[in-house]
């Protein structure tokens, strides 16, 4: 009686996080119109759903944000990693901790201040705008995934390779970038899925030059809910979990 | 200096702020020997290791390494390597890779290379080992890796940072004797720093005691061990007992100390030496004490002595005593000579007075 009560608890709160989404991949493949009554198997939603092609333009534009956003946050964070791990300078604590600040404050005020900075600079608002923003909030992850795996870096690593005739740039780029490689993949994987599904900071920033994925769902989902939402969520699911398990698998493969 | 010493430094000096972690340090290291630096922790001798591979610059002296200058030579350019004192091998790579890393760098082709780390690899006993990954290693195989990274650039000098510090005792016991035949093998001279005098003493031709930035001495270990140059020395390197007191007199090198209880003790005057009337320290070993009973000559000096407690160590047992307020320990022969000995009991312990040495008081 009492044994199976705790069990039961948890199959409720999971079911409460999954059911949605089972719904959402199961009426995906629904070829009823409406989203509540089920009316055989068919793939057509995803046939629409690449026929409008406003959407597919909107992905593409998504994916190259994405990919443009991790590269460029993965090389200034994994730099910024890098120098604050080792070197000393003046105003260090300080840059440690604004890349905190920037993490812990909450999105909106970081979309009205970028909003604020553009306007005021004069950048118009679009594929540059959007980038400069989503690098901001995705540096200080690869910064702090970085750092974290160069805080178990034995410091006399760098000096063996130079003891053994490596010049400082072939140490780095033999010895530690070797190290610092699945923290950099993984703080790119990170960068790129938080550019791919913002919502808040892109709102703000973007133009109508250039849309983006989450934007474009959001405005269809306000004039009502399509079923070909449902096979764009599945898609984007099945992207996320494949990203995801790629990041844990470089991660526990370099923990060996 | 001589062409034939493989380093020579002169008048070292490196200061961290108004504290001189290496002050004023001369030596000279003959090719092919194996010279080691001893020193408890915090004397310099890691800051000097570290002169000499190139990672810090003296603020004074001269380093020379077969004659040339290397005070401005940058780390990987000096025919120097250095085992580490956790190793340091790169965790990315293989056994083999980590061993050709230093042939790489010089730009030896890999047909070569693959032949000389083959070699080398045979040379420290681990054959055929390329393709594994260090870290599936033992501790005493990787410190083999290690070496072998060395060794296989065939450096004028090899400086060893206490690498035996991280093994366990047994395994350590049998790398001191292995690391003393791959010297000899090898033919490279070695600098190694420890501050576990025992690996000094077995391994070593030569030995500096250091302390405090300086050396207190440089000798063969068994000089260091027979005639310590200074207090410190004498306290640091093998076991001593110490007895405090007053310088009263001295005849013939022989000085007479009167301990606090009033008894009179002697020993051989050291080279530094205190003057009649100031305190003085006599140091005796614990093998040179016999207990009475045993072939206690009439020359000898004696104390009184109460037993503490005996210590089983096989062959290293010993018995501890207090005389005037001091502990003493003695070595006890294990070839049934020994008298038994109850706590409390009362003994007289003696030693032939040129087995002592009397030092200034305060010195260590």
């Amino acid at each position: 009686m009492i044994r199976w009560l705790p069990r039961a608890w948890l199959m409720l709160i999971y079911g409460l996080l999954y059911v949605p989404i089972a719904v959402l991949v199961v009426f995906s493949f629904n070829d009823s119109r409406s989203g509540y009554t089920w009316g055989g198997l068919s793939l057509r939603w995803y046939e629409t759903l690449f026929n409008n092609h406003a959407m597919v333009e909107a992905m593409w534009n998504s994916l190259w944000l994405a990919l443009s956003a991790a590269t460029v946050s993965t090389l200034i964070g994994g730099l910024t990693a890098l120098a604050l791990h080792r070197y000393r300078f003046r105003g260090k604590r300080v840059l440690n901790g604004m890349l905190f600040v920037v993490m812990m404050s909450p999105e909106i005020v970081l979309a009205i201040s970028l909003l604020a900075l553009f306007l005021l600079v004069g950048i118009q608002l679009g594929y540059v705008s959007l980038l400069l923003a989503h690098v901001t909030f995705c540096l200080p992850f690869v910064v702090i995934t970085v750092m974290a795996r160069l805080s178990g870096f034995d410091e006399s690593l760098p000096e063996a390779a130079r003891d053994l005739g490596a010049s400082d740039f072939t140490m780095t780029r033999t010895v530690l970038i070797p190290v610092i490689m699945p923290a950099l993949l993984a703080g790119w994987l990170l960068g790129f899925t938080l550019s791919l599904d913002d919502v808040v900071v892109s709102t703000f920033v973007s133009g109508p030059t250039y849309e983006i994925l989450p934007l474009r769902i959001y405005s269809m989902v306000r004039v009502g809910l399509k079923p070909e939402v449902n096979a764009l969520g599945t898609l984007l699911l099945v992207f996320s979990l494949v990203m995801l398990s790629l990041s844990q698998w470089i991660l526990t493969r370099s923990k060996q | 200096m001589t062409s034939e010493s493989d380093l020579s430094c002169s008048g070292l000096v490196r200061r961290f702020g108004d504290n001189a972690a290496v002050d004023h340090v001369s030596l000279n290291v003959p090719a092919g020997t194996f010279f080691s630096i001893l020193g408890p922790s915090g004397c310099g001798k890691t800051t000097l290791l570290r002169l000499l591979a190139g990672f810090d610059r003296p603020d004074e002296g001269e380093i020379r390494i077969r004659g040339q200058r290397m005070n401005e030579v940058p780390p990987n350019r000096r025919p120097v390597n250095m085992v580490f004192q956790h190793l340091a091998l790169f965790p990315t790579m293989s056994v083999g890779d980590n061993i050709a890393y230093g042939l790489k760098r010089r730009g030896v082709p890999a047909a070569e290379r693959q032949k000389r780390v083959a070699r080398v690899l045979e040379q420290v006993g681990l054959p055929g080992t390329e393709n594994r990954n260090p870290q599936q290693l033992s501790g005493g195989q990787r410190q083999r890796v290690a070496l072998a990274r060395c060794l296989v650039l065939e450096p004028t000098l090899l400086l060893l940072d206490e690498p035996l510090g991280a093994l366990d005792l047994k395994l350590r016991e049998q790398m001191k004797v292995e690391l003393k035949h791959l010297q000899k093998a090898f033919g490279t001279t070695f600098v190694y720093i420890t501050h576990d005098q025992s690996e000094a003493m077995v391994m070593s031709d030569q030995v500096a005691v250091m302390k405090n930035g300086r050396f207190d001495q440089v000798a063969p270990p068994e000089e260091l061990y027979r005639e310590p140059a200074t207090p410190f020395v004498a306290g640091f390197v093998g076991d001593n007992n110490r007895l405090a007191g007053e310088l009263v007199s001295v005849r013939e090198g022989l000085a007479e100390v009167r301990l606090d209880d009033g008894g009179l003790v002697r020993g051989r005057m050291a080279s530094q030496a205190p003057a009649v009337g100031e305190r003085a320290e006599l140091f005796v070993r614990p093998e040179s004490l016999v207990l009475a009973g045993e072939a206690l000559k009439p020359d000898f000096s004696t104390v009184q002595a109460s037993v503490d407690t005996t210590l089983f160590d096989g062959a290293n047992s010993r018995v501890e005593v207090t005389s005037s307020g001091q502990t003493l320990f003695a070595r006890l022969p294990q070839d049934g000579s020994a008298p038994a000995l109850s706590e409390g009991a009362t003994l007289q312990l003696g030693w032939d007075p040129m087995l002592a040495r009397v030092f200034p008081a305060g010195g260590a």
